[in-house]
């Protein structure tokens, strides 16, 4: 197969099969990985899940791996990370995402209006560390909160169809309980599995009633909670997914146990103090484009964008690698690690480095 | 810049204040347009993928029934047609970024490479740098003569310049290995200001490129045709040759029509952003025509336009041209348009005319403008 795209590719130099084959049904491609939507659920107000048939590239996810969507809104293509919700797989061409639409989010608010059986999105290979071990640990603690939930339910689904005998609590939190996608699915896991136990928490005032259902402790995440949930969290491999707050609450307590060993995180959104402006020094020179400017201090993206300038960025938060751009000369500084880096002529994300001084970015 | 020469009613004079009041205009227009690209300029861009597509698959497929001129002559010129689409509305376009911001994958500057020996990385380092970058000036863009004609008066005769008809003929037949070769500077080679090691990945670059263009035009699509395998290998040549004639063509008359012109590299020194519009505004010319026409030529009919705003996306140059010609108007400075007959015949018309010695040919007067850079009047004499 590979050597007949080749074969053929000679034909169609200078440009890629794919250019050709696209013109005719986008969804078709030799080398390119896409997917069709096949089918549309707003069951959850405020989100949507998509139902996707991916093309014959696709090789699968790892349980609580994520995956970067395409579309293309207002004639620019916009990608964005999701995680597929449905238990892991090999072979399967189908995957599940529930995307919700947040406020001032560009691509959930036009997935969730537009989304439409037949539609044709990008779709880039499942990637992230953040899954599964392929040992299953003995004991699994999964916690959650808001959106955050879609990598931990596709662990919650892989070890369900696995018929997983070990211990497993899922602790999710969310605003109310019809803001909680994929209720239902959940109660049949808690009922067919007396080894899964499955808790929502919905933070309010302790006591207060809301659905029938009281809520309990502080609402919020801590220590005496993490004790109720899964008292034996100290043995068990622990993810973690959810806002920053809830996070926050999660390390420090498994860093006062000595386990931060055991914990495994996926952050959504990136938290990232920019250096003090009035300490940022030098210009940021864009050669690709002829466009130089005074260091802000903000990340290469950030003042890309500032310049007028318009980079490929998918994440926005040093994930998913769509913004890297050759760095020609001078320092960075990661925004995520404070790490720096003063090798020229090397790739590097632009949405999470800033720069330190002088840097010559070819965009 | 300060004065060129003359024209016949006096030399325009623009004030420094004028300049960055004709810049700021300029910018204006510029933002307009960047803020109202979207989901139709994609549209655009794509019919005219499509339509390029088809016309090379077209082509492709009337070589079977070459043994029949009609279908011969059909298919030539639909592969003719094709290679024009891609090298000028579609190559020289998006490798100028101007479809950057849709952010696709097959559409944008880094990656896309178009259908012509050429390698898109050496082209856009001598055309979108160095020509767009100094544009006219004579000794830094090296689109003044490509190192090979005599297209100024500024470029001093010398006795190799007798054969200028013949190296512009040549250049026009073999256009697309002139573009190729450009970058290289063949010129400086033979000077000695460059050395081996400057120009081996470039000639690596080449050989890579044009080996690929090569075996798909004149070996594989020829022999796939079996039997009329020299009928196809003559089409496909044919069909290369249409598109380097016509390229050529389009973009000699892009800059070298009478009345556009050059600059030198002490008046150009340090430009403000205004200066910077007003000599690419005298440096370039347009080309009258349908809009078919337009298409055809990659909207380099526009070349002012596209001089000014070389990643504004090229469906947009014929809607802003009457502003950049009221704006031209409105400042007195020349807006050099013309049909395709008259600004081919004015370049061809040059090409011979300083093939020979300056003293043997009589100048009409040029328009000229003055750019005054400072206040001090006296800098330009009046």
């Amino acid at each position: 197969m590979v050597g007949l795209i080749d074969l053929v590719q000679t034909l169609t130099t200078p440009h890629p099969l794919d250019r050709y084959l696209e013109l005719v049904n986008p969804g078709l491609t030799a080398r390119e990985l896409r997917a069709e939507i096949t089918h549309v659920s707003h069951a959850v107000p405020g989100s949507v899940t998509l139902t996707l048939r991916a093309s014959r590239q696709w090789r699968g996810h790892a349980a609580g791996q994520y995956v970067q969507i395409g579309v293309s809104i207002n004639g620019v293509r916009h990608t964005r990370c999701y995680s597929p919700i449905d238990p892991e797989s090999r072979g399967e061409r189908y995957l599940q995402l529930t995307v919700k639409a947040h406020p001032g989010g560009l691509v959930s608010n036009y997935l969730h209006a537009n989304a439409k059986p037949g539609m044709v999105v990008d779709l880039a290979p499942a990637s992230g560390v953040f899954h599964l071990p392929e040992r299953r640990p003995d004991k699994v603690l999964l916690i959650s909160g808001g959106s955050g939930i879609t990598p931990v339910l596709s662990m919650l689904r892989t070890l369900d169809a696995e018929g997983y005998t070990g211990q497993v609590t899922f602790l999710h939190y969310a605003r109310q309980p019809e803001m909680v996608p994929h209720r239902a699915e959940l109660s049949s896991i808690a009922q067919r599995r007396a080894n899964f136990r499955i808790e929502y928490r919905y933070p309010v005032e302790p006591g207060t009633v809301i659905d029938g259902e009281t809520s309990t402790g502080s609402g919020f995440f801590d220590y005496d909670e993490l004790e109720r949930a899964a008292p034996w969290f100290a043995d068990a491999q622990t993810f973690v997914c959810g806002p920053p707050p809830l996070m926050r609450a999660v390390h420090t307590i498994f860093e006062a146990e000595g386990l931060q060993d055991r914990v495994l995180s996926e952050e959504f959104t990136l938290t990232t103090v920019p250096a003090d402006p009035s300490e940022a020094t030098g210009t940021v020179t864009f050669s690709g484009s002829d466009v130089a400017a005074d260091n802000t201090g903000a990340t290469l993206l950030e003042q890309a964008e500032a310049s007028g300038l318009t980079p490929e960025y998918g994440c926005r938060m040093g994930i998913c690698f769509s913004c890297t751009a050759t760095k020609v000369s001078g320092c960075t500084r990661n925004v995520r690690t404070g790490e720096l880096d003063a090798d020229p002529d090397k790739p590097i994300q632009i949405c999470i480095n800033a720069p330190v001084g002088d840097v010559d970015i070819a965009l | 810049m300060t004065i060129l020469t003359e024209g016949k009613d006096g030399p325009v004079i623009l004030s420094p204040d004028q300049v960055e009041e004709l810049g700021a205009a300029l910018d204006a227009l510029r933002a307009r347009v960047v803020d109202d690209l979207g989901e139709r300029d994609r549209d655009y861009i794509y019919n005219i993928i499509k339509t390029q597509r088809g016309f090379e698959i077209a082509g492709r497929g009337l070589m079977y029934l070459g043994f029949l001129p009609p279908f011969w002559l059909a298919g030539v010129a639909a592969l003719g047609v094709s290679k024009i689409l891609d090298n000028m509305e579609i190559g020289h376009n998006v490798m100028h970024g101007q479809y950057d911001w849709m952010r696709e994958r097959g559409i944008n500057s880094r990656e896309f490479d178009w259908d012509t020996v050429c390698p898109a990385d050496q082209w856009k380092h001598s055309h979108n740098y160095m020509h767009h970058t100094y544009t006219n000036i004579v000794d830094m863009d090296r689109d003044i003569g490509y190192g090979i004609l005599r297209i100024d008066e500024a470029q001093k005769w010398n006795p190799y310049y007798l054969g200028n008809p013949l190296y512009a003929f040549l250049l026009m037949t073999f256009f697309e290995w002139g573009v190729m070769l450009h970058d290289l500077e063949a010129d400086n080679i033979i000077k000695g200001k460059r050395k081996w090691s400057d120009i081996k990945p470039l000639l690596k670059g080449q050989g890579k490129k044009a080996g690929k263009q090569v075996l798909k035009d004149y070996v594989m699509f020829p022999a796939l045709t079996g039997p009329l395998f020299l009928s196809t290998l003559a089409g496909n040549a044919a069909a290369n040759l249409v598109r380097n004639v016509w390229t050529y063509s389009i973009i000699f008359c892009g800059h070298f029509p009478s009345g556009v012109q050059t600059f030198s590299k002490e008046e150009t020194e340090v430009e403000t952003r205004g200066e910077w519009y007003v000599r690419q505004m005298l440096g370039s010319a347009n080309i009258n025509g349908s809009r078919l026409f337009h298409i055809m030529s990659g909207n380099l009919s526009h070349q002012i336009e596209h001089h000014l705003f070389p990643d504004i996306p090229a469906n947009r140059y014929p809607e802003i041209a009457p502003e950049v010609k009221a704006l031209a108007e409105k400042y007195g400075l020349p807006y050099n348009t013309g049909r395709f007959s008259k600004q081919i015949g004015s370049v061809w018309a040059k090409i011979f005319q300083l093939s020979v010695p300056d003293r043997f040919v009589k100048r009409a007067p040029k328009p000229g403008v003055i750019v005054m850079r400072n206040r001090k009047a006296t800098e330009v004499g009046v």
